[in-house]
């Protein structure tokens, strides 16, 4: 109960907080997020106040909580009371009785020239046994990536999965005409504008080593692609051809990237360096449509979707080319393929009852799972851990982002007052 | 006075013998040729609309005013309700060759942006092959999709996604004067 409570307000405030800098900057606009479904059994865990100095230890415990809470898997206990750092001798005992099945503390230090070292421990109550902890050096302002970074530590302890917290996402906000690609933390925070434009931009993707993005701009009237460096800002067209340039897709290495070109009159596969160098290659032919190109996470085949079988179903092609086969059967209407990093499922869209919904199949058994009862989904994109999809979706007709963990049950949504948020992104893992 | 007559009647006469060209047969006034009098403007003779296009192009009474072939749900074929709209349209830009036409495809904003982008580039190929079939240049047409990105009608019921589903014909004259 406290823990909803303490969410709820902490919601509140970032939404007050959201459409106040909405009203003075749309770039600073702040994605809010709401949980709409959890996991069905939630690892009881106390996160002590981080000791230290109080406004930044507050930040960092903040952080911690908060992404933990939000991915569905864990449960606040709570530590009212407790003051303990990561040198503290824990009472187990005491914990357990709390309901606590893990424990963390810890405590914030500055080591001079604005750094601050965050260390904690994690424990183990159950077993009474310490399961480590680290030391991360940060700016003062960057307690909250020292707070991600925590979670991400305890989110992999606990469930032996990689945690997501430190990672970035982009997106695309619309507002009055304008278009803005947005670069935020996977908790929506810290947004920035990595490009403006009055004409629209569609279908961001984050390189392998996340320095980079591509995406489709309408900015000569027609749309290219280009690759975007985030820290510097620079930009290169990797494809203007005659007609249409679209769907970018980075291959494994990030050397190369798979495009969807219109020069020869019907929407084709190709490849292109992705450094602008050109190195055009025919990928696949078909008479039909063929587009929304996706590497498996291996490299070996690229997922696709194509109108050659009278409807858009998914197909799989190599990525050296050759015979194509057919992924999806069921429906008239199955497209955006996305290949989970670990290679074992692929999200796409499909179309059920005149309703467009993010589905998940399972490549192993082709059992097929729809995650959602929303119409509108759209641009799925795996959490690079492939535990949840992030999608763009409609609520009361404006655009939000919406995540689902594959197996459907928990749920989070994304929204910024008064704008339309759409094409998400999840990037790649903080190196 | 009948001699004076005489001496302006003898230097006209002179004058227009000479080899000196002088401009007598227009009523234009002569300008300085320290501008820009070397430039050349165009007129093309006839009614013109606001975009610098012949008048039939515009006039809600002639069939080349109607720009726009509308599409079925997830398809692509011109259907036969627009053949003589389209025809229309060769009609005009065989006749005027030096005419352009951009295509521009568009869909409803239901399902992919990419599948969308794609399908609205296959319904402006779909009415650029139309018209090549009737003997207009290749080179005259262009076909470009803008998937469903610039919606005309912005509301979310059949009617306005039926709106949506639709290929524009945009003109451009000779000059480079036009619609695009």
């Amino acid at each position: 109960m406290t823990a909803i409570s303490r969410l709820s307000r902490r919601i509140f405030i970032a939404c007050s907080l959201g459409c106040a800098m909405f009203a003075s900057s749309l770039a600073q606009a702040q994605l809010s997020i709401e949980i709409t479904g959890a996991g069905a059994s939630r690892i009881p865990v106390a996160i002590a106040d981080f000791a230290g100095d109080d406004p930044m230890s507050r930040i960092v415990t903040g952080t911690v909580r908060g992404d933990l809470e939000r991915s569905g898997l864990f449960k606040m206990v709570d530590t009212t009371g407790a003051a303990l750092d990561e040198n503290t001798p824990v009472d187990y005992g005491a914990w357990k009785n709390r309901g606590a099945d893990a424990l963390a503390a810890g405590s914030l230090v500055r080591s001079g020239n604005g750094r601050v070292e965050t260390r904690f421990r994690l424990y183990d109550t159950l077993k009474s046994d310490a399961l480590g902890g680290a030391i991360y050096v940060t700016n003062a302002g960057q307690l909250r990536m020292a707070g991600h970074r925590v979670a991400d530590f305890i989110y992999e302890k606990l469930t032996g999965e990689r945690g997501i917290f430190s990672t970035r996402i982009a997106y695309v906000i619309k507002s009055r005409n304008q278009y803005h690609l947005q670069i935020a933390d996977a908790d929506g925070q810290n947004p920035a504008t990595a490009l403006s434009s009055v004409e629209p931009i569609i279908s961001p993707v984050w390189s392998p080593d996340g320095g980079r993005l591509a995406y489709v701009s309408f900015e000569k009237k027609k749309p290219i692609i280009i690759v975007h460096s985030l820290a510097s800002g620079e930009r290169k067209v990797v494809a203007n051809f005659k007609g249409s340039n679209s769907a970018p897709a980075w291959s494994p290495d990030g050397r190369r990237l798979a495009v969807v070109l219109s020069k020869d009159g019907n929407s084709q596969l190709y490849t292109v360096n992705a450094d602008g160098s050109g190195g055009l290659q025919r990928l696949a032919q078909s008479s039909g449509i063929d587009t929304e190109p996706r590497y498996s996470a291996d490299g070996s085949s690229i997922y696709f979707t194509s109108d050659r079988g009278g409807s858009p179903q998914i197909y799989r092609i190599s990525s050296q080319g050759g015979a194509a086969q057919r992924v999806t059967f069921d429906g008239t209407y199955n497209v955006s393929p996305r290949p989970s990093p670990d290679g074992k499922s692929l999200a796409f869209i499909t179309r059920r009852d005149g309703r467009f919904q993010l589905a998940v199949m399972d490549l192993a058994s082709n059992q097929i799972q729809v995650l959602t009862d929303s119409s509108r989904d759209e641009s799925p994109s795996f959490a690079p851990n492939s535990r949840m999809i992030l999608f763009a979706t409609e609520v009361g007709g404006r655009g939000v982002l919406s995540a689902v963990s594959i197996d459907g049950r928990i749920k989070q949504r994304l929204s910024i007052a008064a704008g339309d948020v759409r094409e998400p992104a999840w990037g790649p893992f903080l190196k | 006075m009948k001699k004076l007559l005489s001496v302006v009647f003898l230097a006209a006469v002179l004058a227009a013998c000479s080899n000196t060209p002088v401009p007598e047969d227009t009523g234009a006034p002569v300008e300085s040729r320290a501008g820009s009098g070397t430039d050349v403007k165009t007129v093309v003779a006839g009614d013109l609309d606001a975009s610098g296009l012949p008048r039939e192009l515009s006039d809600p009474k002639s069939q080349l005013a109607q720009r726009s072939i509308y599409f079925d749900l997830d398809r692509y074929e011109v259907k036969s309700d627009y053949q003589g709209l389209v025809a229309a349209h060769a009609k005009f830009l065989t006749a005027n060759p030096g005419f352009r036409v951009l295509i521009q495809g568009n869909t409803d904003e239901r399902g992919s942006r990419e599948y969308n982008l794609s399908l609205g580039q296959k319904r402006a190929d779909a009415v650029k092959r139309a018209l090549v079939l009737l003997g207009v240049q290749d080179n005259q047409v262009e076909s470009v999709s803008l998937g469903e990105e610039k919606p005309k009608n912005p509301g979310q019921d059949e009617a306005a996604y039926a709106e949506n589903r639709r290929a524009d014909i945009l003109y451009r004259a000779p000059d480079g004067r036009g619609e695009f």
